[in-house]
């Protein structure tokens, strides 16, 4: 039993709780530099050379590592980030950017034209194994005009191509001539970004530090961890007790679980929409719901802001439409489908679905109103969701049953061979406006993402322009008039936008919430010195 | 013996084949495969660029030749490249992920055998008294508790709210900076909750089974000659009871060698342990092939192993075997 106290002794005295600060209101400390700033993924990143992975805590790092011609910024509108400018030609067919010359790697190497063209041609090289050669594949050529010039000329115009181009930039002295999935810098990346690799403790963290010769200068913060965790239970724990510095919250965290005095003193909570939204969305092949007037009927059943308030503890938006609300291509001048049961029945009564038998269910030629939605395993709003829709939709006598199933089944027995009636699931988008791959006629093969079968020759000639038009005002006429034409005909009953929740520790200061979230201007956070928490 | 051996062996060849041929089957039974994870519903992947990547990893061909590719490399003992998108070799997954994985559970054997065999020993020797029913109650609740509900519930009080403890992980963030004794210390004191965790739940088992073993020698003839010949109790229980009650356990913890490899996907979740049981758990999801037959493999030799060396063992420590 002494062993035991002494033990536990030791423990007390191995670990020094750290308090966190209580800063002062109104702090005007000048930025300084120092200190970590520790974040948590679920999964482990599967690579970090960019060409290779696809999972979100890959990019979480890359994006710090590494940088792209373009991006997008605050207010998710396009700017130079390793081209200091860009022009398009008058035929909309070529792109000229116009590099920094003040960029290096972070072995020290220049970053030239040539850089960017091996990245290019690594995309698109059969022997890459990456998802995301697509944008690259329209290019007809290719060409580094001078060391820190170069241009890219389409065959037709494709203007969701200029947002490839944020694609981040691979090391051409790095990785030329090798077997691009046998390279060590997947494990250890080599890149121009604010923050460079230091090391990677498997299935732990992954270390970075500031760069100093970061061409945007060097960022106030020092170092940044990622620490694998992968249940939300724990890293809610671990953002409680200090081990983590952001964390996305759920809706029921954000709302009570972080409403406590000692809570709001070591953390600050934002909030803003995020680029994805949840749907329910019909299979067009069957003849029920070929009928406008039943998906309309659907609509109309609803109740949104029942879904966002029962779901979401109301931290969301009703979604009219594709796009995000605070963007600017989004149509709020696009009909909306109020709760309105009394329209829905009248609606389902013009289609021929009447209560002849007065069982309480609509029925017609002798068929009961019902169908299923189908939705995937695992994902706890969507299946709440379903349930609300389901009681709505009872009052006014339709029966729906709920299925739930597991992601690959899902996708694989019920999703592409169109072997369901209704889905709730949702796309996450960014500020590109394209729409081409989900809502285009031709895109409804197997496996492609058309798969509710919307079929309409004004929304088809109208994402074809999109595509092909330059001017932001000309593309907003455009996707203006889509956006009408997906609200009138309801392919799917567009449900809601859900909300980012990050909480982030009282003592990073500079933090400025925007449409792109708060992470837009990460180099410029800051902890004053005597709030500093990790020394090194 | 030797012949035995070698025979024993010998026989674990068709055994080892078999055991991979039903796995290789049943896994490419489930429906989706490792590309699907890349391109299923992502707007900026092409149909073409999936079948691309089918045909780089082989499954554009019929199972059959993509088993005999797999056995060819494994004949050469080679595990193959995960088709994960880390393209690393298996092995290395592997080897990186065993060294924790084995500590925790040898660390939690021996925690469950310090106190388990004890608790048996004492509540068969004083049946249905106090301590037996308090015990039993006692290893029960560790077997019935869920086990990521008593993590949490732990994390939270000793973590959060009394701060003796981390709450997850295996290092603290300095540790790179700290001279290898503190090191150790550091991992110990990170270790503390995810081992008691990992032992209260196997308490149950080996205690009860100590506990029968223990009733059924003392009912034996032989405790009644030693009692008869005015040996004292204890003598009687821990000399010549106890050596006899301990035999069964062989076989158990031979049983348990493959176990020490295998990890247990909620515990490793919870505890942010980049453990095996996590790696099979996201092979599994991810359908990467190789790395999953990589790790059933090597499961399946060391259960053939743990068996074989079980039942030498007994025999070495049982001369009745031996002999009979």
């Amino acid at each position: 039993m002494r062993f035991i106290f002494i033990v536990m002794l030791f423990f007390l005295a191995g670990c020094e709780q750290q308090q966190a600060v209580v800063p002062a209101e109104g702090d005007a400390a000048k930025p300084i530099h120092g200190d970590t700033f520790i974040e948590a993924s679920i999964g482990e990143p599967s690579n970090l050379l960019p060409v290779l992975s696809s999972d979100s805590a890959s990019s979480d790092i890359n994006q710090l590592v590494y940088n792209g011609l373009i991006r997008y910024d605050k207010n998710l509108q396009l700017e130079g980030e390793l081209a200091e400018s860009w022009e398009i030609s008058e035929d909309n067919l070529s792109f000229t950017f116009h590099l920094r010359k003040d960029v290096t790697w972070h072995d020290g190497a220049p970053f030239t034209s040539a850089d960017v063209l091996f990245t290019y041609q690594m995309y698109i090289n059969p022997e890459v194994p990456t998802s995301y050669a697509e944008a690259f594949l329209q290019v007809s050529k290719a060409e580094a005009v001078d060391a820190y010039t170069f241009r890219v000329t389409y065959e037709k115009p494709y203007a969701p191509a200029l947002e490839s181009w944020g694609t981040p930039i691979h090391p051409k002295h790095l990785l030329e001539g090798q077997d691009i999935t046998k390279s060590p810098l997947s494990r250890a990346p080599i890149g121009t970004g604010s923050f460079k690799f230091v090391k990677w403790d498997a299935g732990e963290k992954i270390e970075l530090i500031a760069n100093p010769d970061y061409f945007e200068g060097q960022p106030y913060i020092h170092r940044v961890v990622y620490r694998v965790i992968p249940d939300t239970s724990t890293q809610f724990l671990e953002l409680r007790s200090g081990g983590l510095d952001l964390m996305g919250l759920t809706p029921i965290q954000y709302e009570t679980q972080t409403d406590t005095p000692a809570f709001k003193r070591k953390f600050n909570k934002y909030r803003y929409l995020s680029f994805s939204y949840t749907y329910l969305g019909y299979n067009l092949a069957k003849p029920l719901f070929q009928d406008l007037r039943v998906r309309q009927a659907i609509s109309y059943a609803i109740n949104k802001q029942e879904l966002i308030d029962g779901v979401l503890l109301g931290l969301g938006s009703i979604a009219t439409g594709p796009y995000k609300p605070d963007t600017w291509v989004y149509n709020a001048n696009v009909k909306r489908y109020e709760y309105n049961p009394e329209m829905s029945r009248s609606l389902l009564a013009k289609a021929g679905w009447v209560d002849s038998d007065g069982d309480g269910i609509l029925d017609k030629d002798g068929k009961k109103l019902a169908f299923t939605i189908i939705t995937n395993q695992g994902n706890d709003l969507r299946s709440k969701t379903a349930e609300i829709i389901q009681r709505r939709l009872k009052e006014v006598g339709i029966i729906v049953e709920i299925r739930i199933v597991e992601w690959a089944t899902f996708l694989k027995e019920f999703i592409f061979p169109g072997n369901f009636d209704a889905t709730i699931l949702g796309w996450s988008g960014g500020p590109e406006p394209d729409q081409y791959n989900i809502w285009h006629s031709s895109k409804t093969a197997p496996r492609e993402l058309n798969f509710t079968r919307y079929k309409n020759k004004e929304v088809d000639a109208l994402l074809e322009k999109g595509r092909r038009t330059f001017p932001q005002a000309e593309r907003k006429q455009i996707y203006d008039r889509f956006q009408e034409i997906l609200a009138e005909e309801q392919p799917y009953t567009f449900l809601y936008v859900g909300e980012a929740l990050p909480a982030v520790a009282k003592r990073f200061r500079g933090i400025e919430p925007s449409p792109a979230g708060i992470k837009h201007n990460f180099i410029k956070w800051y902890v004053p010195k005597s709030e500093q928490k990790y020394t090194r | 013996m030797l012949v035995y051996l070698t025979k024993r062996l010998l026989m674990m060849i068709p055994l080892l084949i078999g055991i991979t041929l039903i796995s290789f089957m049943v896994i490419h039974l489930a429906p989706g495969e490792p590309t699907d994870m890349q391109t299923d519903l992502n707007p900026k992947a092409s149909v073409e660029m999936r079948d691309r990547l089918r045909e780089r990893y082989n499954l554009d061909k019929p199972l059959y030749v993509q088993y005999g590719l797999w056995m060819q490399q494994l004949a050469t003992l080679d595990f193959g490249e995960s088709f994960a998108q880390d393209h690393r070799p298996v092995l290395d997954k592997i080897s990186e992920r065993m060294p924790i994985t084995i500590l925790i559970n040898v660390l939690s054997i021996t925690v469950i055998l310090a106190v388990a065999v004890p608790i048996g020993i004492l509540s068969a020797v004083r049946r249905n008294s106090l301590f037996d029913r308090a015990t039993t109650i006692f290893v029960f609740l560790g077997f019935a508790m869920p086990s990521f509900w008593l993590a949490l519930l732990l994390m939270d009080y000793f973590g959060v709210r009394l701060g003796i403890f981390p709450v997850a992980g295996l290092k603290s963030m300095g540790y790179d900076y700290m001279s290898s004794g503190r090191q150790f210390l550091d991992m110990a004191h990170h270790l503390v909750l995810p081992v008691f965790v990992s032992a209260f739940g196997g308490l149950a088992g080996f205690s009860r089974y100590m506990r029968s073993n223990m009733l059924e020698v003392i009912r034996q003839d032989y405790i009644l000659t030693a009692r008869a010949k005015g040996l004292s109790e204890r003598v009687v229980i821990y000399k010549h009871a106890l050596r006899n009650a301990l035999l069964p356990l062989i076989t158990i913890l031979g049983l348990s060698v493959p176990g020490l490899i295998g990890g247990s996907v909620i515990f490793e979740t919870i505890f942010a342990i980049p453990g095996m049981g996590k790696l099979f758990y996201d092979g599994v999801m991810m359908r990467d092939y190789p790395l999953i037959m990589g790790i059933l493999v090597i499961g399946a030799v060391l259960t053939l192993v743990g068996n074989l060396l079980a039942d030498i063992s007994y025999a070495m420590a049982d001369p009745r075997i031996r002999e009979g």
